[in-house]
């Protein structure tokens, strides 16, 4: 058994981050994925912030805590009752950073840094509502994803996680009271004005039920006659403990609840969390595997595509281009479920590889529909985005630019479509992707219609990588030779004792995954999707962060709205694809 | 009827008017119903999927279904509506529609009154059914029926216009406001082919009028989840339903009389001539909700405005000449 190395930071110049500090004092840490780590002091932590920004981070990529009261291996790291985790991106460095800060008390406090990024304002308030941190200088730091009369702070490891751990539910008339109040809307605590120089406005509630905002999400508007002065979203009626069950679940069956944060993106979700346990646990997963983990994330990719290009035809009027594209979408569910016996959730991917080799006649069907697909999507080019219509009401409608898109957070198509040219599975090829050929749609204005045309582009190229996994499957186990492998290759349980036990260990309580930290991150449907998992040497994860790239594309939706129509708001909503499952978690 | 005109009594003409009222009532309604079957049978095949096809033959058996439930379903006023007005509303839009069947010529002899401005009251009763929606979008007291109704007022009022500049050049033609006359004065040649661009005018604005996709901004689902229906259920929303499908058949019966010949055509009777070509423009109906997407509702206006109104001018201007010079 070769255990891989474990990269550190060790590996990296050193001197690439001497003097990028300046005067102030940081302290290094190693984490398994050999992204640079600091220690940093709470009441440095805007100054450090602001001085990466201005040297090419450009991006704050992440911001969430860790409740650190009960973590164990804690070896070298400053005391903390809480840390707060910055992670920031360097697009034109191709490298990351992590940030931390180590809190004490019970209610601790840090300055806040929304003037920095404009995307840290719903990071601060979900660490808000979610540990009870506070931060200074916030302008609305209130809770987000949790109701606003919630008692406690979720992540907290004294929260309960389950129903059974707290008292049974009642509703008495005053919660009740209680409960009705707080949902009555009031447009001043909403930062929102009832009436300008000349007009009242009239305040549109859009949502959480409405036609075409996918799933359950809320924006209340401000509107003077159809036009948008202001938009609020209000998102968290999808929510339902992704993280908090992370610290619940052993690490293996924790799988398919991945599968349900994108619910479009199926095992693809998978990826970044197996690939994170497989950095801590230093797995090398073969060549097969990976390839077969390429093929089903790209089946994936085109199935949810394909949901997309079809509901934005279909948000702005078209109601055809959407029955076609789910045909297309049920024969690429026929493949996988050929392959996996799952459609939507297959939860198909494991702890050093997948679940089952491919099935014998595997490339029969995929071969057929890479020769249906591409005549399919000259059709759909010319119905929808060649359609003078839907130009009309989608050029130059939400549109941005590349730097306000770092700014926000913003990544994937997204990204792309504004001309920015960076897709993780280029720039940091991970799983192999370096062996495939295939390019990169861009986009250049950054509107809606871009947005969609990168999409509908990218479903071309990934019908390219099915092809090349097609012609090239490497032979070879599926499975990782290594004991944290779950479930293990059982092929000598019965030979000897060992393999034996361990076979047992592993499918009985889980593996245990050695102590550390690592964040694993993949070109997702709908951005950079990553998993940054502490592990405290036990059978489940210590914490288990999912970052998404809905939860940042929401954000900005206000910006790109204010002064636009009703129609032109679901024509950008249409365009972000987003689902609800992907933002609340 | 009394086949001679010159026997008949005032009782013949009575009971000969009220029959064929009683039983055009009876086939427009019915026609109406089948029509959301229709629609939604067409749609099923150009969208690459069944429809309904499970009650009776063909699932025709889905019209009488579909009855049933809207019948019994409770008949709900929500209280914060304006309750005269909000039940007033959508007998506005059905009443108005059959108003404007009576002076539709279905046949030689065949119709219900001979009016001899028949096609300003057509313009009349399709203005009327306007108020239908901006009613219900008022009295709904919501603000998706708000707006929806708001933009129907401006959606239906503007292009209104268009659609009377449209007829002018018909009326030129033809000499007559006579819808009768008119057909027969096509004995010579469908209007289509002089009048191409009145048509095409017409033909939109006629979309526009019965707010059928792409111009139903007033009930975008997308956008203002029912617009100006959003409150209503049961028998009310079916007769907002059974109203807009009258007002499919009633501007495909006109698009036929006024630029297809109406009941003109060789070999087969005139009625079926007439209904058949009215049948062709309803399938048109629906395939245009099947493929086209909706514009912006300021860019519907701009379009109206910029393009429609000036098309129709120059098209009622050319016409006049052209008729003058010929016959001058």
């Amino acid at each position: 058994m070769v255990l891989a190395r474990r990269a550190t930071r060790a590996d990296l110049p050193q001197e690439a981050f001497t003097g990028l500090f300046g005067d102030i004092a940081v302290a290094a840490q190693d984490c398994a994925d050999a992204i640079p780590t600091f220690w940093v002091q709470p009441a440095d932590i805007c100054d450090v912030l602001r001085k990466l920004k201005s040297q090419g981070y450009e991006m704050l990529y992440d911001l969430s805590a860790v409740d650190e009261r009960q973590r164990q291996y804690r070896e070298g790291q400053p005391d903390a009752d809480f840390s707060v985790v910055y992670q920031l991106m360097s697009f034109s460095q191709n490298r990351d950073m992590r940030l931390k800060v180590a809190l004490t008390g019970d209610s601790p406090e840090l300055p806040s840094c929304c003037d920095i990024w404009p995307n840290a304002n719903w990071y601060e308030r979900e660490v808000w509502d979610m540990f009870g941190i506070r931060f200074s200088g916030h302008p609305f730091l209130t809770r987000i994803l949790m109701p606003p009369t919630w008692e406690g702070h979720p992540l907290r490891k004294d929260h309960p996680a389950r129903a059974t751990e707290m008292e049974p539910f009642s509703l008495p008339p005053e919660k009740l009271e209680r409960e009705q109040d707080a949902l009555r809307f009031d447009p001043e605590s909403w930062g929102m004005r009832r009436s300008g120089d000349s007009s009242d406005f009239m305040f549109l509630n859009l949502g959480p039920n409405h036609p075409s905002v996918h799933g359950v999400f809320r924006i209340a508007l401000q509107l003077d006659g159809e036009q948008i002065v202001d938009a609020v979203p209000d998102i968290g009626y999808h929510h339902r403990g992704a993280e908090k069950m992370g610290e619940r679940q052993s690490w293996h069956t924790f799988i398919p609840y991945t599968d349900r944060v994108d619910y479009l993106g199926g095992c693809m979700n998978n990826l970044p969390y197996v690939m994170a346990v497989e950095k801590l646990a230093g797995i090398e997963v073969p060549p097969r595997a990976q390839m077969i983990r390429v093929l089903l994330a790209e089946l994936y990719r085109v199935a949810s595509h394909l949901v997309f290009y079809g509901t934005f035809a279909q948000d702005v009027g078209q109601l055809s281009p959407v029955f076609y594209m789910f045909i297309d979408r049920e024969k690429v569910f026929d493949i996988i479920s050929s392959i996996t016996g799952g459609r939507m959730h297959s939860g198909w991917f494991r702890i050093g590889g997948v679940a089952q080799d491919l099935p014998v006649g595997w490339d029969k069907a995929i071969g057929e529909f890479l020769d249906w697909m591409p005549k399919r999507l000259q059709h759909y080019q010319k119905m929808v985005m060649d359609n003078s219509i839907v130009k009309q009401r989608t050029r130059f409608i939400g549109d941005y630019s590349s730097a306000e898109a770092l700014d926000w957070g913003i990544t994937g198509p997204g990204l792309r479509a504004t001309g920015f040219d960076w897709d993780y599975r280029k720039q940091r090829p991970y799983s192999g992707y370096e062996q495939f050929e295939f390019e990169v749609p861009v986009g250049a204005s950054g509107d809606s219609y871009d947005r969609a045309a990168v999409r509908a582009e990218e479903i071309r190229q990934s019908l390219r990588i099915i092809r090349q996994c097609l012609d090239n499957m490497p032979e070879g186990p599926y499975k990782a030779f290594h004991p944290l492998t779950t479930p293990p290759p059982k092929d000598r349980t019965m030979r000897d004792i060992e393999t034996l036990i361990q076979h047992f260990v592993n499918t009985t309580w889980g593996p245990v995954i050695p102590p550390g930290e690592a964040c694993a991150a993949i070109e997702a449907t709908k951005g950079i999707n990553s998993y940054y998992l502490i592990s405290d040497g036990s059978t489940s994860s210590y914490r288990t962060r999912i970052r998404t790239p809905s939860f940042a594309h929401l954000q900005m939706i206000p910006l790109i709205s204010r002064t636009l129509f009703i129609a032109d708001l679901i024509a950008i909503i249409a365009s972000i694809d987003f689902v609800m499952a992907d933002v609340d978690r | 009827m009394n086949p001679n005109p010159a026997d008949q009594t005032w009782i013949d003409i009575l009971i000969g008017n009220a029959l064929v009222i009683a039983v055009l009532l009876v086939v427009l309604l019915s026609l109406a119903a089948v029509l959301i079957w229709l629609e939604r049978r067409l749609l099923g095949i150009w969208q690459d999927r069944l429809g309904p096809n499970r009650v009776g033959p063909l699932g025709i058996g889905q019209v009488l279904a579909d009855m049933i439930k809207i019948f019994t379903k409770e008949d709900w006023i929500p209280p914060f509506a304006d309750r005269g007005v909000f039940v007033l509303a959508p007998t506005i839009v059905v009443i108005a529609m059959l108003m404007a069947f009576a002076v539709v010529p279905f046949a030689p002899g065949l119709g219900i009154s001979d009016l001899n401005i028949g096609l300003l009251f057509f313009l009349a009763m399709s203005s009327l059914a306007a108020y239908s929606v901006m009613l219900a979008g008022y009295s709904s007291n919501n603000k998706y029926a708000l707006i929806g109704g708001l933009r129907a007022a401006a959606q239906t009022v503007s292009y209104e216009v268009f659609m009377g500049l449209a007829l002018m050049g018909v009326v030129i033609l033809s000499g007559s406001f006579n819808l009768r006359e008119i057909v027969e004065a096509q004995a010579g040649g469908w209007y289509i082919v002089p009048q191409f661009f009145g048509f095409v005018v017409f033909l939109i604005a006629g979309i526009a009028e019965s707010h059928r996709l792409p111009f139903d901004l007033p009930e975008a689902e997308h956008e203002i989840v029912a617009g100006f229906h959003t409150e209503y259920s049961g028998m009310k929303f079916g007769l907002f339903f059974i109203g807009e499908y009258l007002g499919i058949i009633l501007i495909s019966a006109m698009i036929t009389t006024l630029f297809f010949g109406g009941w003109l055509g060789p070999w087969l009777p005139p009625l079926v001539w007439f209904c058949l070509k009215t049948f062709f423009f309803i399938c048109f109906f629906v395939l245009l909700r099947a493929a086209i997407p909706r514009p912006r509702y300021d860019q519907l206006m701009s379009f109206g405005w910029k393009v429609m109104l000036p098309l129709a001018l120059v098209n009622l201007l050319a016409t006049g000449a052209v008729v003058l010079v010929l016959e001058g």
